[in-house]
């Protein structure tokens, strides 16, 4: 995927988040992005999503120009896969549904396929004894890869994920974890917030490190995390790799 | 079958026996016809029996039809009235939310008494409505779809914001978001609350009386001025409407459990 951001500005209210961000890559399959809570990693991310709109800046994406504009939003969403923290899944429809309601409704994708689509999903993610359960009856790393077993079913240009592991405990974690990394494997373009630093280390192509709004760092996963040049870097380093 | 089985549920689960509910059941009503009895042997009171009621059986039924058929259009202008009412407390059109909120908490604000009275010599007149039954409905319809409204919305704001954002990411429209992501959940919620408030709107229909709509308390009051036997009479009325009322809140717990997911 390539992706260029030029002079990216984002407010609330009086407090500065996003500050004259500029990016320029090319040719990564997976971008991962650390750095401190409140830095504007996520709104970075929810601003590709097309969920949150920056007072001004360029977005081009795959050589398409992000336009802000609500329709055009609307129909830029359809084309990305997005998996929020926790509580992504529709309590009301089982795993199966939750993945084909978006595909009937949203992509006109017929009932047949649809369903054949959802179940080479689940089997993919080793859920198929899930698959007609209700979220309520499934564990919070379960609900995670159904969440993302629908945002691929989606057929998306790529896949955004915000902290998908932050509100599981460990054990969970690593089951969700395994199934980003098979999509690494399979080279779908996916962007992911994390704080988990060894799996960045092993699933990123390409790092960013944003912290006061802007990117301090960035480069292949080896040399951020062995040579960090800033001190903010060093200290954030430090502070995640400390227990 | 231990005693304690019988008058103890096992947990807070209440899954009691068939025998446990029998026996509870009766117990709570022979207590109740004992107090009552009690009562009313103090009161030194002439009970005319059921031949009050079978003297006027013409008219306690009549009135029962009347206020059954006015409930039913109440109940269902009073969801429209209440959807409408909700969607515009949802509406960005300023001048629409601001209208839907002022006027859902005047009615819930003042006493129905003074709404039918309002409505019906004033509003009614004014608009060249003379129909009791018709403008009866209205009223009833208008008072309660005001707390609808509020049940729905209420409904509407417990829907997990995150559910929302996943919705306009997944690229739903405003209306598909509405119609598979959020109804459905605001239906089950709404459920027990609206059963409550159409019970009220079925109790509250007894007001009616006072702009003369013919109705089951209306009725039991005519028989009563002639026979002068108010208990005999007030206890019919009291039990056609537990007839009317005990089946909704009955009907809303079946459709509760047919509309849960998973839980």
């Amino acid at each position: 995927m390539e992706i260029n951001i030029s002079n990216l500005n984002k407010k609330y209210g009086d407090q500065i988040v996003l500050n004259n961000l500029e990016l320029n890559i090319k040719g990564v399959h997976s971008l991962v992005i650390i750095g401190p809570s409140g830095g504007g990693k996520s709104t970075l991310l929810r601003i590709l999503a097309g969920l949150e709109i920056p007072e001004n800046g360029d977005i081009t994406i795959n050589n398409k120009n992000l336009s802000f504009n609500e329709v055009d939003l609307h129909n830029y969403r359809k084309t990305i896969g997005v998996v929020f923290q926790a509580f992504n899944l529709f309590p009301h429809l089982s795993a199966i549904n939750n993945i084909t309601l978006p595909l009937e409704k949203v992509h006109k994708i017929k009932k047949s396929e649809a369903n054949l689509r959802a179940k080479t999903l689940l089997d993919r993610f080793h859920l198929e004894e899930h698959s007609h359960k209700y979220p309520s009856q499934l564990s919070g790393g379960q609900q995670q890869r159904v969440a993302i077993a629908r945002a691929v079913a989606l057929d998306s240009q790529f896949l955004l994920l915000d902290e998908p592991t932050s509100a599981l405990d460990p054990a969970l974690t690593s089951e969700v974890l395994d199934s980003i990394l098979e999509l690494k494997k399979e080279k779908k373009d996916l962007i992911l917030v994390t704080h988990e630093m060894g799996f960045a280390k092993n699933v990123a192509d390409f790092i960013l490190f944003i912290d006061g709004g802007k990117i301090l760092e960035s480069g292949e996963a080896a040399t951020i995390f062995s040579d960090p040049q800033t001190p903010e870097l060093k200290e954030f380093l430090g502070k995640t790799l400390k227990y | 079958m231990k005693i304690k089985n019988l008058f103890y549920a096992k947990d807070d689960k209440f899954d009691i026996t068939l025998s446990a509910k029998i026996v509870n059941t009766t117990l709570i009503l022979i207590i109740g016809i004992i107090f009552w009895n009690y009562a009313f042997n103090r009161l030194n009171y002439e009970s005319q029996g059921l031949s009050v009621f079978l003297e006027f059986k013409y008219k306690f039924i009549f009135g029962f039809f009347i206020t059954i058929m006015i409930s039913i259009f109440s109940l269902i202008c009073s969801l429209i009235i209440g959807s409408l009412l909700a969607m515009g407390q949802k509406s960005r059109f300023l001048p629409l939310h601001y209208f839907t909120k002022i006027f859902i908490e005047t009615i819930r604000g003042t006493p129905l008494i003074v709404q039918i009275y309002l409505f019906f010599y004033v509003v009614g007149t004014a608009l060249n409505i003379n129909n009791r039954y018709i403008m009866g409905v209205l009223i009833m319809a208008t008072f309660s779809g005001a707390y609808v409204a509020e049940i729905i919305r209420g409904g509407i704001d417990s829907i997990d914001k995150t559910q929302i954002e996943s919705a306009k990411a997944l690229g739903f429209t405003n209306f598909q978001k509405y119609r598979y992501i959020i109804l459905p959940q605001v239906i089950k919620r709404v459920m027990p609350p609206l059963a409550g408030q159409f019970a009220s709107l079925i109790k509250d229909s007894s007001l009616l009386s006072i702009i003369a709509v013919n109705e089951f308390t209306k009725n039991v009051q005519e028989v009563d001025s002639i026979t002068f036997t108010p208990i005999e009479n007030y206890a019919v009325l009291a039990l056609g409407y537990i007839l009317l009322t005990y089946p909704i809140s009955h009907l809303s717990k079946k459709l509760e459990k047919r509309f849960s997911y998973g839980d």
